[in-house]
C-alpha cells in the first residue's frame, strides 16, 4: 500500500487491487467515500442524492461475497456515482428538473444492472443540467455544481456532478451522459477522464432521452486504466435497445502497448482564433508527445465541421421536444396545481416544471420540425450529419485517430455565461461533431493552463474504435506521469 | 337534388393485429383485462424506456398487405406523431409516416351492377393508444393495457361511391384478414375500426369536394347509416347555397346523425420524424417469400373455384366466401352432395342467417347436403326445404327421416293433386273468369289456393301443369 495516503485517494485500480488482497473492506472504502461527500459536498454540491444505508448493505453483501469467495470482479465493492439522468430502481431520478424532483422510478436502467451484477456500490445520483441542457451544471433546478479544481469555477456539463465528485474523491468512478460533450467537457473542465463510446456501445435503456440519437452513456474516472475497465462493464449489446450494437469490449488487454506506428490527424479547424491559446499550446505539446513516443501526427482540413454546430442544435433539440414531451403532467412527475382543462393542465405544468434552457430547446425544436420548416432546417441537418460522417470516414481510411481540443476555453467562473445562451452553445463545437458522427472519443487531462486550470485533450476514434483511444490515452497519461 | 351527385369516399380501417404480445414491449394483449395489468415502462411511456419492434407486426402486416395485392417495401421505418392527449402516455405516437410497409393494393367486390376494384394506397403498422374511462365523480381515468397494441392502418383510394360499395369493401377486407389470420376482427371489441372521409361533387365532375371525415365507426351499419346521412346533409348543404367545411364528424349511432366535432381548418401539425430509437425495418426477397408462401387461400381464389366447379352465380360465390367458416362449411357440403348449387343457396340464404358470427353450425354438413339432394329429387318443395334447415338448427337429423316424421313430403300425386284443383276451380269462378280473360295474376291466386291445400307441400310445377290443363 504505496503511493497513496488515503482510500478516496486511489484509483479505481488501486482500490480494486486492494479489496481483493483484503487491505481494505468494501465497507470500510464504502464508508469513507460518504464520510469524504459529507466533508466535501457542501462546497462542491456534485450529488442531488446520496443513499448511504443502501451503499453500506451493498457493500457488507460485498465484503460477504468476496470472503466467501465468490468476488464478482475487479468492481466488486466499489463505490460509484451515477449522473441523476439514469433510471435506478427505486431511488428518485429528477434529471435535475422541478418535473421529475420525485420520480422514482419502477426498473434499473440497463447499465444500472451490469453495475450490479458486477457488484459495484452505488453511493448515490450526481447533478447536471435539467434533462442534460447545458454546459456548466448551471442549469441544475437545484443548485449549482462547483469545480473542486477551483470552486468559483463551473464544473462543465451537463455531467457536471458526475466529473466534480471524481476530481473531488467523491467517487472512485462516475457514470455520465454525452449528447453534444457532456461527459468530455467537464472531465476537461475538472481534469478527470471522461469517454463518449460509440453509438450503440453501451444501451441507452433507462437513459432518460434528450436527444435519442446523439445520447451515450460513458464512464468518468481518474485514470485511462479505470475507465477502460469501467466501460467494458457497461458495454454491449442490449435486448431492451434496438440502437444497441454487438461489439467486442476488451480494452485493457493492450492497453500499454504503446503509440508506435499509430497515425493522428490534427484537423486545421480545430486551431481557430476561438481556441484559448494555452489550449492551443498544449495540443501542440501533446502532438510532439505523440510523435517522440512513435506516432505520427499530421495537420488533415476538414471544412465540413463548422455545420457540426447548427445541425447539432437542430437534430438534438428537434428530438427533445419529442423526447420532452411526455411531461405533461398527466402521468410523471410535476403536475401544476392551478388548471381548468386539459389544455392549461398541459401549459401550466409545462411552463412551472421546466427551466428556462429546456424550454428553450422544446420551443427550437418544435419549430425545426414544423410542417413548412422541416425540410429547411431538420431536413437539412440531416443531410449535414451525412456529410460529417462522410468526412470522418474519409480521415480514418488514413489514420487511427483524431486529436482535438474539447473545449474553447477552460473552466470559467460560475455565472459567467448563464445569460449568454449562444456562447455557452459555441463552446459545444469541438464536441458535437462526435456526436453527430457517432464515434468513440476519449477526453483527457493535458497540462494546466496559466491560471492552473486543468486542460483536457480529445482522441477521436473509428466506430468501435475505444481500444485504438485508450491505448493512446493510456501511453500519454504514463507518459506525463513518468515525465 | 341528391340524385344530381355522386359520393366520394375513402375509408380508413384500423385492424388490430391478434400478436401474443404488444408492438414494442413484451406485455400481452388480451381483450377485457383488468384495467393497467397488461402494462410496464416501454407502454406507458416511462422515461428512460425504450421500443423494440414485435418482428411478428412486421410479418403480419406484410401478409395483410400480401393478401390485399400490395407492394412490399423492402426498406421501411417508423416514425413519430407527436401530440398531446391524455390517452397518450409518451405524448407522441410511433406509426409509419413517408415509408409505409405496404402501398399499391387492391380488393374486388360484387356489387349488385357487378365486380369493383378499389384501390389501397397503403398499409402500415403503429401503436394503439390507451383508452380514457370517464367516471362520474372519480374524473377521467386511464387504462394503459391497450397502450402499444399492434394495429395496421388500411387507407383505402377514394375509390367508393356508396354505402353499399364502403359495406362490400370492409367485409371483404375483413374477411381477407380473418382468412390470413393476422386479426380476429370484433368490431365489437374494436379490434376493427373505420373512418369515413366523404365528398360529394355533382355527377360528372372531375374535381373532389370538401369531405369530412367521421372516425372510430365500429360496425358495418353505422358506417352505412354515416354515409347515407353524411351524404344527404353534404348535397342539402351544397343545393342550399352552402358550403361543406372541412372537419372531424361524430357519429351518433341513436339518432343516425352526424355532428361537427373539430374543425380542420386549423390542422394540428404532427411535426413527424423518424423515431430515432429505433432502427429501420429491413426485409429480404427471401423472408418475403417464405411469408407469401404462409398465406392461405383468399375468398378470391375460392370464389373463382366455386364458380367454376359448381356454376354458382358470383354473387351467390362472394357471399359463401366473405364469411370464411361458411365457405368451409358450404365446402364441406359440397363434396356430398349432387346439388351444390341448391346446397349454395341453402347456406347462404339460411345457414348463413340462422349461425351469426362466432356461433357453432349445428347441422352436420352431411345432413345439409343430403337436404339438398332431396330438394333436387322433387321429394321436398323448397320452401319446405327452408323450412326444414331451420328445423335441423333445433335439432340435428338426417332430413330424410325428418320430413318422413313431420310429414313434410312434397305431394306430388297427380290424381291428388288434380282432385284438389277440381275443387279450387269449382271453388273460384271469379278468378278462373279473370284468367281467361288475360289475368295473369288471377291464375297466381288458383297456386296460392292450390298450396294452400296441400299445407305449402305441393309440387310447385305440377300444380302449375294442371291448373294449366283444367282452365
Amino acid at each position: 500500500m504505496t503511493g497513496y495516503k488515503t482510500i478516496t485517494g486511489m484509483s479505481l485500480r488501486q482500490l480494486s487491487e486492494a479489496l481483493a488482497a483484503g487491505e481494505v473492506t468494501s465497507r470500510q472504502a464504502t464508508q469513507a467515500y460518504l464520510d469524504a461527500i459529507a466533508a466535501a459536498d457542501g462546497d462542491v454540491a456534485a450529488y442531488l442524492t446520496v443513499t448511504g444505508p443502501e451503499a453500506l448493505a451493498a457493500a457488507e453483501a460485498s465484503d460477504a461475497r468476496r470472503a466467501a469467495g465468490k468476488a464478482l470482479g475487479p468492481l466488486d465493492g466499489v463505490p460509484c456515482g451515477i449522473k441523476d439522468n439514469i433510471c435506478t430502481k427505486d431511488v428518485r431520478t429528477t434529471c435535475a428538473s422541478k418535473m421529475l424532483e420525485h420520480w422514482i422510478p419502477p426498473y434499473d436502467a440497463t447499465v444500472m444492472t451490469a453495475l450490479q451484477k458486477q457488484g459495484a456500490v452505488m453511493l448515490g445520483k450526481l447533478n447536471m443540467d435539467e434533462f442534460a441542457m447545458g454546459s456548466t451544471t448551471e442549469n441544475s433546478a437545484f443548485k449549482a455544481t462547483h469545480n473542486p479544481r477551483a470552486l468559483d469555477r463551473v464544473p462543465g456539463g451537463s455531467s457536471g456532478g458526475a466529473a466534480a465528485a471524481v476530481a473531488a474523491d467523491e467517487a472512485v468512478f462516475t457514470l455520465g451522459s454525452d449528447t453534444g460533450g457532456s461527459i468530455r467537457q467537464p472531465a476537461a473542465f475538472c481534469g478527470v477522464v471522461g469517454m463518449k463510446p460509440t453509438y450503440g456501445l453501451v444501451s441507452r435503456y433507462g437513459l432518460v432521452a434528450f436527444a435519442s440519437s446523439l445520447d451515450q452513456i460513458g464512464p468518468l474516472t481518474k485514470t485511462v486504466w479505470d475507465n477502460a475497465l469501467v466501460l467494458q462493464a457497461i458495454a454491449g449489446q442490449d435486448p431492451n435497445d434496438s440502437t444497441s450494437v454487438a461489439a467486442p469490449a476488451d480494452y485493457l488487454t493492450g492497453i500499454a502497448d504503446g503509440v508506435k506506428g499509430m497515425k493522428f490527424a490534427l484537423p486545421k479547424e480545430f486551431l481557430s482564433e476561438a481556441l484559448a491559446p494555452d489550449i492551443a499550446a498544449a495540443l501542440r505539446k501533446t502532438a510532439d508527445r505523440l510523435t517522440a513516443l512513435g506516432a505520427a501526427v499530421e495537420e488533415v482540413t476538414m471544412p465540413e465541421l463548422d455545420k457540426a454546430l447548427p445541425a447539432y442544435y437542430v437534430i438534438s433539440s428537434a428530438e427533445a421536444s419529442s423526447n420532452l414531451a411526455r411531461f405533461d403532467g398527466v402521468k410523471y412527475g410535476f403536475r401544476a396545481q392551478n388548471f381548468t382543462d386539459i389544455h392549461s393542465l398541459y401549459k401550466e405544468t409545462r411552463s412551472q416544471g421546466f427551466g428556462a434552457e429546456v424550454k428553450r430547446r422544446i420551443l427550437l425544436g418544435s419549430y425545426v420540425l414544423s410542417a413548412g420548416y422541416y425540410d429547411a432546417y431538420y431536413k437539412k441537418a440531416l443531410e449535414v450529419r451525412a456529410l460529417i460522417k462522410a468526412a470522418f470516414d474519409k480521415v480514418f481510411e488514413q489514420y487511427d485517430a483524431v486529436l482535438s481540443p474539447v473545449a474553447p476555453t477552460t473552466a470559467y467562473k460560475l455565472g459567467e455565461k448563464v445569460d449568454d445562451p449562444l456562447a455557452m452553445y459555441l463552446g459545444d463545437v469541438y464536441t458535437v461533431p462526435v456526436n453527430i458522427a457517432g464515434l468513440p472519443s476519449l477526453s483527457l487531462p493535458c497540462g494546466q493552463d496559466r491560471e492552473g486550470l486543468p486542460i483536457g485533450l480529445q482522441l477521436i476514434g473509428k466506430p468501435f474504435g475505444e481500444a485504438a483511444l485508450y491505448r493512446a490515452g493510456y501511453t500519454l497519461e504514463q507518459d506525463r506521469i513518468g515525465g | 337534388m341528391m340524385q344530381d351527385y355522386e359520393m366520394v369516399i375513402g375509408l380508413e380501417v384500423h385492424v388490430e393485429l391478434k400478436t401474443n404480445t404488444k408492438i414494442f414491449c413484451r406485455c400481452a394483449t388480451k381483450f377485457g383485462a383488468a384495467p393497467n395489468t397488461q402494462c410496464c415502462p416501454v407502454c406507458t411511456g416511462m422515461p428512460g424506456s425504450l421500443p423494440v419492434l414485435n418482428k411478428r407486426v412486421v410479418e403480419y402486416a406484410v401478409k395483410a398487405g400480401m393478401a390485399t395485392n400490395c407492394r412490399i417495401a423492402l426498406n421501411s421505418k417508423l416514425d413519430r406523431k407527436n401530440y398531446f392527449y391524455p390517452d397518450l402516455p409518451k405524448a407522441y405516437q410511433i406509426s409509419q409516416y413517408d415509408k409505409p410497409l405496404c402501398e399499391q393494393g387492391w380488393l374486388d367486390v360484387e356489387t349488385s351492377a357487378g365486380e369493383k376494384r378499389i384501390g389501397i394506397t397503403r398499409i402500415h403498422i403503429e401503436e394503439d393508444a390507451g383508452k380514457l374511462i370517464h367516471s362520474p365523480g372519480k374524473g377521467t381515468l386511464i387504462d394503459m393495457n391497450r397502450c402499444g397494441v399492434p394495429l395496421i392502418e388500411i387507407v383505402s383510394e377514394p375509390d367508393i361511391r356508396s354505402a353499399e360499395e364502403a359495406k362490400l369493401y370492409l367485409q371483404k377486407l375483413r374477411a381477407i384478414m380473418l382468412y390470413v389470420g393476422v386479426s380476429d376482427c370484433k368490431m365489437n371489441e374494436g379490434s376493427l375500426r373505420c373512418d369515413v372521409n366523404l365528398s360529394v361533387r355533382k355527377k360528372g365532375e372531375k374535381a373532389l369536394g370538401t369531405r369530412t371525415e367521421m372516425k372510430n365507426l365500429n360496425s358495418f351499419q353505422y358506417v352505412v347509416k354515416a354515409i347515407e346521412y353524411e351524404f344527404a346533409r353534404q348535397t342539402e348543404l351544397i343545393d342550399q347555397g352552402g358550403a361543406v367545411r372541412q372537419e372531424t364528424r361524430r357519429f351518433d349511432p341513436a339518432t343516425g346523425k352526424t355532428s361537427s366535432m373539430r374543425s380542420k381548418e386549423n390542422a394540428d401539425d404532427y411535426r413527424y420524424f423518424p423515431d430515432p430509437d429505433l432502427v429501420p425495418v429491413v426485409l429480404t426477397q427471401q423472408q418475403l417469400d417464405d411469408w407469401k408462401k404462409e398465406i392461405p387461400t383468399l375468398p378470391d381464389e375460392r370464389k373463382k373455384n366455386y364458380v367454376e366447379k359448381f356454376g354458382l352465380s358470383a354473387l351467390t360465390a362472394e357471399q359463401l366466401v366473405i364469411r370464411k367458416e361458411i365457405a368451409d362449411y358450404f365446402e364441406l357440403a359440397a363434396a356430398v352432395t349432387k346439388a351444390p348449387k341448391l346446397a349454395a343457396n341453402l347456406v347462404v340464404n339460411e345457414v348463413a342467417r340462422l349461425a351469426p358470427e362466432g356461433t357453432e353450425i349445428p347441422v352436420k354438413p352431411e345432413h345439409l347436403a343430403k337436404l339438398a339432394d332431396l330438394a333436387e329429387a322433387g321429394k321436398v318443395n323448397s320452401s319446405t326445404c327452408r323450412e326444414v334447415v331451420g328445423l335441423l338448427f333445433k335439432q340435428d337429423a338426417d332430413p330424410e327421416e325428418l320430413i318422413r316424421r313431420q310429414g313434410l313430403e312434397q305431394v306430388s300425386d297427380p290424381a291428388l293433386l288434380e282432385q284438389y284443383a277440381k275443387e279450387v276451380v269449382a271453388a273460384s269462378p271469379k278468378a278462373v273468369a279473370d284468367y281467361q280473360a288475360g289475368n295473369a295474376k288471377a291464375f297466381q291466386a288458383l297456386v296460392g289456393q292450390m298450396m294452400k291445400r296441400t299445407k305449402g307441400k305441393g309440387d310447385p310445377a305440377l300444380i302449375r301443369e294442371i291448373l294449366q290443363k283444367l282452365v
